[in-house]
């Protein structure tokens, strides 16, 4: 369980996160939405523990993040950024092993390549493994970046826009994927823009806008009509199709 | 911990470690033959054995040839495999750090910095560290550089070559007039040392130098061989590198030393050796991959090996002249710099 206190962030002068109370449970998907510009991948920088908050603090299984070594941090806690470009043209299977780093001197070592394999699978990317990096599309990338994540194995994982280069079905892959992490009693936060999508498979929901969290709760609760409208300056209606809320927004033609 | 590759992945790698250790003794041997002198390869064998302390009849008694190997040839040969593996090795880390496969000491001003520091200690005639006045002059002139080149060209955790060779030029440029300026205050005899400086030259090695830039560059490459795995993770990008539990900011600040360490080694004994750190690197990750830790061991092996072929065609190529190895090495390195950067450009569809 990874919690935010109070957590203001300031970004060239100008203050990106203000007063942020957020927690991500153990065995709960918790889905952060909210306009551009809101302080969404700022908010999962500052549980990362990457980016360091002017106050507040952000604690780890009730342990101060600033206190972790940085290997020690790197077993708990993995996070998938939006930058997915390697340097150098690695295969695919070496890239998702270096997920396994952090471990490398503990006795979970043995069991690499075992979880190597079983990430490849679970990102589809196995059939590309002894490919170059530099030989893969966008989308493959970003679901290499996804196994190499997967591999680190850890209690608490954030993923910051994991869906964004991806087709339908292997955005509905990704989140079944955090799904069933959290299946396994892991806290999975992550950040989505689709917000059918984080309906869909959230526990809950917080949505924030302008450096503030205007809600928290069961998707149903924070995709309201005046909610959404309000925050993303835009009329909307919220229909439910398959017992979870779609947010339409009202356009002229079909009005 | 072994990679579930392919096995003919395996079988190149020991095949190209054999090729390079096989090609390297023979450069060697052949260096040692070679020169105004000629030397029977026998008599090659013959003192390199009697040195080890056994005698064999193969051992010349005439004492110029055993002179001319033991006071000039071997020393020399030494030298340029020492050398060669620092320069090469520094390119690779400089690459690794950059994020970046066009960084370089030679191009990005590293080597002027540091030669730039070897003049001033020359010139001014400064002699405070005694046999290692230069090299520690040459140290700090290259860790100046580097830091300097550092800090200047990276922004969000890469490097644009744009940037990267930018700040390159001026760095050469600055480093280039701080040169001109010693050669204008100093007095003749040691003119003549700054110019050698500016066009590098493996020239008069002697076994003393030559042990103080193996001892550097052995400490050098076995700091950067420990962070061989931490090499790789920044690859990633430095974001991701941190969530992986890499201190990125150590790491930066132990390379950093490790490059200017490595780099100005080489440069206080002899000069500027441009693009070795460029092509080595380059050509090693082609045939085995960018994994760091196979890296930094081949480029060691084939920066000595690149080096010791350039230096026996410098020395060969014109009866009777020895030409300075930094030409040599720029005249093949600068056509390979414009191959890569014509393809890095066409790849990334600019100058990003």
């Amino acid at each position: 369980m990874i919690r935010a206190r109070g957590v203001s962030v300031e970004l060239g002068g100008r203050l990106v996160l203000e007063d942020v109370d957020l927690e991500v449970r153990d065995g709960e998907v918790l889905v952060l939405v909210g306009p551009n510009g809101a302080g969404k991948s700022t908010l999962l920088s500052v549980l990362s523990g990457e980016t360091h908050p002017l106050e507040g603090v952000v604690e780890l299984d009730g342990r101060p993040l600033r206190s972790y070594r940085h290997e020690e941090l790197a077993r708990k806690r993995s996070m998938l950024t939006q930058e997915n470009a390697v340097s150098f043209p690695f295969l695919v299977s070496e890239v998702v092993a270096m997920g396994r780093a952090p471990w490398a001197r503990g006795p979970e070592g043995r069991d690499d390549w075992r979880i190597v394999r079983e990430s490849l699978a679970q990102a589809d990317v196995a059939h590309l493994a002894t490919r170059r990096t530099s030989a893969l599309s966008g989308g493959e990338k970003a679901r290499v970046a996804l196994a190499r994540v997967l591999a680190q194995r850890t209690a608490v994982v954030l993923l910051d826009e994991p869906t964004a280069a991806l087709d339908l079905r292997h955005q509905e892959d990704v989140m079944r994927i955090a799904r069933s992490m959290a299946g396994e009693g892991r806290a999975v936060g992550v950040v989505l823009h689709d917000l059918a999508l984080a309906a869909a498979y959230a526990d809950r929901m917080a949505l924030l806008s302008e450096g503030r969290l205007v809600a928290v709760g069961s998707p149903g609760e924070v995709l309201t009509e005046s909610l959404v409208s309000r925050v993303y300056g835009l009329p909307v209606r919220v229909v439910e199709v398959a017992g979870a809320p779609i947010v339409v927004p009202v356009r002229e033609a079909s009005a | 911990m072994a990679p579930p590759g392919p096995v003919n992945v395996t079988t190149k790698r020991v095949a190209f470690g054999a090729v390079l250790g096989a090609l390297l003794v023979a450069t060697v041997l052949v260096s040692a033959i070679l020169g105004q002198l000629p030397i029977a390869p026998s008599e090659v064998l013959g003192a390199l054995l009697r040195g080890v302390g056994i005698d064999t009849p193969l051992a010349s008694d005439d004492p110029v040839i055993d002179q001319t190997l033991w006071a000039v040839r071997f020393p020399r040969v030494a030298m340029t495999l020492v050398v060669g593996a620092a320069l090469a090795v520094a390119g690779a880390v400089m690459q690794a750090i950059f994020g970046n496969p066009l960084a370089e000491p030679g191009v990005v001003g590293i080597s002027s910095g540091g030669a730039l520091g070897a003049a001033i200690a020359i010139a001014l005639g400064l002699s405070g560290f005694g046999l290692w006045t230069t090299a520690v002059f040459a140290f700090a002139g290259a860790l100046g550089a580097t830091i300097l080149v550092y800090s200047v060209s990276r922004s969000g955790g890469r490097t644009e070559v744009v940037t990267l060779l930018l700040t390159g030029i001026a760095v050469n440029a600055f480093a280039g007039a701080g040169l001109a300026l010693m050669l204008f205050l100093a007095d003749t005899a040691s003119r003549e040392q700054i110019v050698f400086w500016q066009l590098g030259s493996l020239n008069g090695s002697r076994w003393p130098e030559v042990g103080i830039v193996a001892l550097v560059t052995v400490v050098g490459v076995a700091a950067v061989l420990a962070q061989s795995r931490r090499y790789d993770l920044l690859a990633l990008g430095e974001r991701n590198a941190r969530h992986l539990g890499v201190n990125v900011e150590r790491l930066r600040m132990l390379s950093i030393v490790a490059v200017a360490l490595l780099t100005g080694a080489a440069v206080a004994f002899c000069g500027i050796i441009s693009f070795v750190g460029l092509v080595v690197p380059h050509l090693v990750r082609m045939v085995i991959g960018p994994s760091h830790r196979r890296l930094i061991v081949a480029s060691a092996l084939g920066g000595g090996l690149l080096l010791t072929i350039s230096d026996l065609l410098a020395r060969t190529l014109v009866a009777g002249a020895d030409l300075p190895i930094g030409l040599l090495t720029s005249l093949i390195g600068g056509p390979f710099f414009f191959f890569l950067l014509y393809r890095q450009r066409r790849r990334s569809g600019g100058w990003a």
